[in-house]
């Protein structure tokens, strides 16, 4: 099977050769340049998950790919970035792992609690709201970031300006999530369109086939400062959504660890600096929340 | 049992949906798929030319390309503006008639060939051979395998679900963030859909066994 | 057929039929020209969304994309033919014990959406029963189950097809009813039954595409992802084409095959007449995506 694969692509890739169009590289520049300190000699007291990762040597974190300045792979470089991928390097360099230690895993939203609960991924970090129904089943370190339902906009759209004002308009979010429940259940408008992706609702949007994407803002402010002639997020946040880094629910060890690690960012710039390189590059400033422990 | 019952309205809304798509797109699957049947069978070459292409086209791309080509490619046509809900009815409308037309122009072959040429030989056109003639014929050889279209075509509104229609499909992923057990509303869907089809089935099998004696 | 339907036309009836064909040409071309110009117009053919095709990474990404798609249909291929095999035995058994239940098991995933099995596979046995299946697995054990349902159905609709006199003669010659099913029925019926049982593969290949639901990494996973590469443009139309073109090619490929194969059996030394896939099997060649 592997060796009809690697014929295959050699033939392929021979033939894209001759025809002389390989291209390599990124085509814009993505990384936010942040380099993590690595830590040396860690111990975690009594975490099966980080002896795990010990024995095994690499760490596995669980990541989102599809959202810009969020969780993003890029597809001609395979390389990953944004502020949450920055947030697990940070992490694992204070486990003791170099960024290059790390193993990404897409985890795809539904299947999140699984793959924690299965130890699929050693701790997951993308745009995962903390909450009660969850941490049934998962635990969270954290918050590391305060998101909030928004609304992305075109540019040249001033008649949106907040939830109230979108009687009418026709909103986009992904099929089934919480922002578009919400909108839903609050009566905000009946014009209601579901894509599976966000991408697919902001194409529409530049379109004008839709008036609003809305979800975390976090999210939005990804597409709108890598678009900002086009895009523009609007009003005020209506609900609030506290990120936090999913990990084993009984391995409190671990979670505290985690926790230390991102206070310490938040209280020595380096929240800051990570933000910067990615989501503040739209133009919104941010303060590091405090950690809830618990 | 909790998560029909938390969720009625979910449900409600979700298969609604699914039998509005069905309904729309099933009529007009089987008006434009015999269309395109006549097409093909058609003293128009070009005609006959077009109809193989359509088919052809049609049958071997997966639905979801096809929805996916209506829910984004058309609204850069800028034509009449159209909901997403009708653009969906049109890609399954398009994508069925492509399965009924063959199987339609199956059930022309059925027909005995002396039946045509007794009604050329009466001085019939092509069109009232077909429509007068044959095609009333076919129509015990195509119910039942049409049934079979029907079917697949109500399973398969599912999955516009993907493209902004609110649909049966979608349950899941609400359950999934309200953070009821997936599991258990699943099997409902499935239950559901078991009752939707299993009277069609049994429709067609009684159909079939009728008028494959009569054959 | 067809040709019965109409007279060979004369010189008027020529002329008509050319204008008609011109006015049919010239509308079909209008169309495309009109679809090709807006879409110009909209950008979506500015070398800058096409320029993902040229990064040797993406290209590799494809490839692999293709090889998931190519492999998950392969093995749910095969698994289908062995399941339909299995369950149209089952609900020819003379004995009630087994006929019953398998009868219950084609009609229940013939019934089920296979977008719902896949989601009931992958996500709901894990929270339900504690089995995981990854997402290959889950794509492939979906296929099997609904395709090999309707192939079951095939098989059987193909085996009560053979003429009753074969199964009398091979009784009569002293044959075990296993013997008369394996070597006197099935093989006559699996003839009769081939472009049904082909087209119904066909079908198995464009359902593949909807493994994208389970980030399971085939060509419409692939497509959506990069339809999200903002730096590329978001080039979601342009990929859309690119991997529509690929599918149909698999599909003619796959259809091209079928006929060779059908031809061959055509010069076979027992010729059985081949049953029309349309109006014999129940479903074939409807499934799915």
């Amino acid at each position: 099977m592997k060796r009809t694969r690697m014929l295959v692509a050699a033939v392929l890739a021979g033939a894209l050769a001759l025809a002389g169009c390989g291209q390599q590289g990124s085509p814009g520049a993505q990384g936010s340049g942040y380099e993590p300190a690595v830590a040396e000699n860690v111990t975690v007291e009594g975490s099966p998950t980080f002896d795990k990762i010990q024995q095994r040597g690499r760490l596995i974190v669980g990541v989102k790919d599809d959202q810009p300045g969020m969780g993003f792979r890029d597809a001609t470089t395979g390389q990953f970035s944004g502020f949450d991928i920055d947030i697990a390097k940070m992490i694992a360099g204070g486990l003791g792992f170099s960024p290059d230690q790390i193993d990404y895993k897409v985890v795809p939203s539904a299947a999140r609690e699984d793959a924690i609960e299965r130890g699929e991924v050693d701790y997951y970090v993308g745009t995962y709201t903390i909450n009660d129904k969850r941490k049934e089943r998962v635990g969270f370190a954290g918050p590391y970031y305060i998101a909030g339902q928004g609304l992305l906009v075109r540019a040249d759209d001033n008649e949106i300006t907040g939830p109230q004002t979108l009687q009418g308009k026709t909103v986009c979010s992904a099929t089934g999530s919480t922002p578009i429940q919400r909108v839903r259940e609050q009566n905000l408008t009946d014009q209601i369109v579901e894509f599976q992706t966000y991408t697919q609702c902001v194409d529409q949007l530049i379109n004008g086939q839709v008036d609003a994407v809305t979800t975390d803002d976090a999210i939005l402010l990804g597409y709108a400062s890598q678009n900002p002639e086009q895009l523009k997020v609007t009003g005020e946040t209506f609900s609030e959504e506290p990120y936090g880094v999913g990990v084993p629910r009984d391995d409190a060890a671990f979670r505290n660890k985690i926790n230390d690690l991102l206070q310490a960012a938040a209280d020595d710039g380096t929240w800051k600096t990570i933000y910067d390189g990615t989501l503040g590059k739209s133009g919104t400033p941010a303060d590091p929340p405090q950690v809830e422990r618990y | 049992m909790n998560v029909l019952l938390d969720n009625l309205d979910l449900y409600l809304r979700g298969f609604g949906g699914t039998l509005a798509l069905f309904v729309v797109s099933a009529i007009g699957s089987l008006i434009l798929g015999t269309i395109i049947a006549g097409m093909r069978v058609s003293p128009v070459p070009v005609l006959r030319g077009v109809g193989t292409l359509y088919v052809t086209v049609l049958r071997n791309t997966p639905l979801t390309l096809v929805l996916f080509f209506f829910a984004f490619a058309y609204p850069r046509l800028e034509l009449v503006e159209l909901s997403f809900y009708t653009l969906a009815c049109i890609g399954l409308t398009l994508y069925t008639a492509a399965f009924v037309c063959e199987v339609v122009r199956s059930g022309i072959n059925t027909v005995p060939v002396g039946q045509a040429e007794a009604s050329r030989a009466l001085g019939f056109s092509f069109t009232q051979t077909l429509g007068q003639v044959v095609l009333p014929q076919a129509v015990r050889a195509v119910v039942p395998p049409l049934t079979n279209v029907q079917i697949a075509l109500l399973k398969n509104t599912t999955i516009a679900a993907g493209f902004a229609v609110v649909e049966a499909g979608g349950i899941y992923a609400n359950l999934s963030e309200r953070g009821y057990n997936v599991f258990v509303g699943l099997l409902w869907v499935a239950l559901f859909f078991i009752i939707l089809v299993v009277p069609l089935t049994i429709l067609q099998r009684r159909l079939d066994q009728r008028w494959s004696a009569a054959r | 057929m067809s040709s019965v339907l109409y007279d060979i036309p004369g010189p008027a009836a020529r002329a008509r039929n050319r204008t008609v064909g011109a006015i049919g040409v010239a509308a079909i071309v209008a169309v495309l020209v009109f679809v090709v110009y807006r879409f110009y117009d909209a950008g979506q053919f500015s070398p800058r969304l096409w320029e993902w095709i040229t990064y040797i990474n993406i290209q590799y990404l494809l490839l692999n994309a293709l090889w998931a798609t190519v492999s998950a249909f392969l093995v749910a291929a095969v698994l289908s033919l062995v399941f339909g095999a299995v369950f149209a035995a089952g609900r020819l058994s003379d004995h009630r014990w087994i006929s019953v239940p398998a009868t219950a098991v084609v009609e229940l995933f013939r019934a089920v959406p296979l977008l719902i099995l896949i989601f009931i596979l992958f996500y709901g046995l894990d929270r339900g029963l504690g089995i995981t299946i990854d997402a290959f697995w889950a794509v492939v054990l979906g296929l099997m189950l609904y395709n090999g349902s309707v192939l079951a159905e095939v098989f059987r609709a193909g085996v009560n097809a053979v003429p009753r006199g074969q199964s009398e003669a091979a009784y009569a010659l002293g044959l075990r009813k296993g013997q008369v099913m394996t070597s006197v029925l099935l093989p006559q019926a699996v003839r009769s039954m081939l472009p049904t049982i082909l087209s119904q593969l066909v079908v198995v290949l464009k359902d593949t595409a909807l493994g994208f639901i389970i980030l399971y990494p085939e060509l419409l996973y692939q497509a959506r992802f990069l339809g999200s590469q903002n730096q590329l443009g978001a080039p979601i139309l342009p990929v859309a084409l690119v991997v529509a073109v690929i599918y149909i090619g698999l599909c003619l490929i796959l259809t091209g095959i079928s006929r060779l194969v059908e031809k061959r059996l055509a010069h076979g030394p027992r010729k059985a007449k081949p049953a029309d896939p349309d109006l014999v099997a129940p479903q074939a060649g409807h499934g799915g995506v």
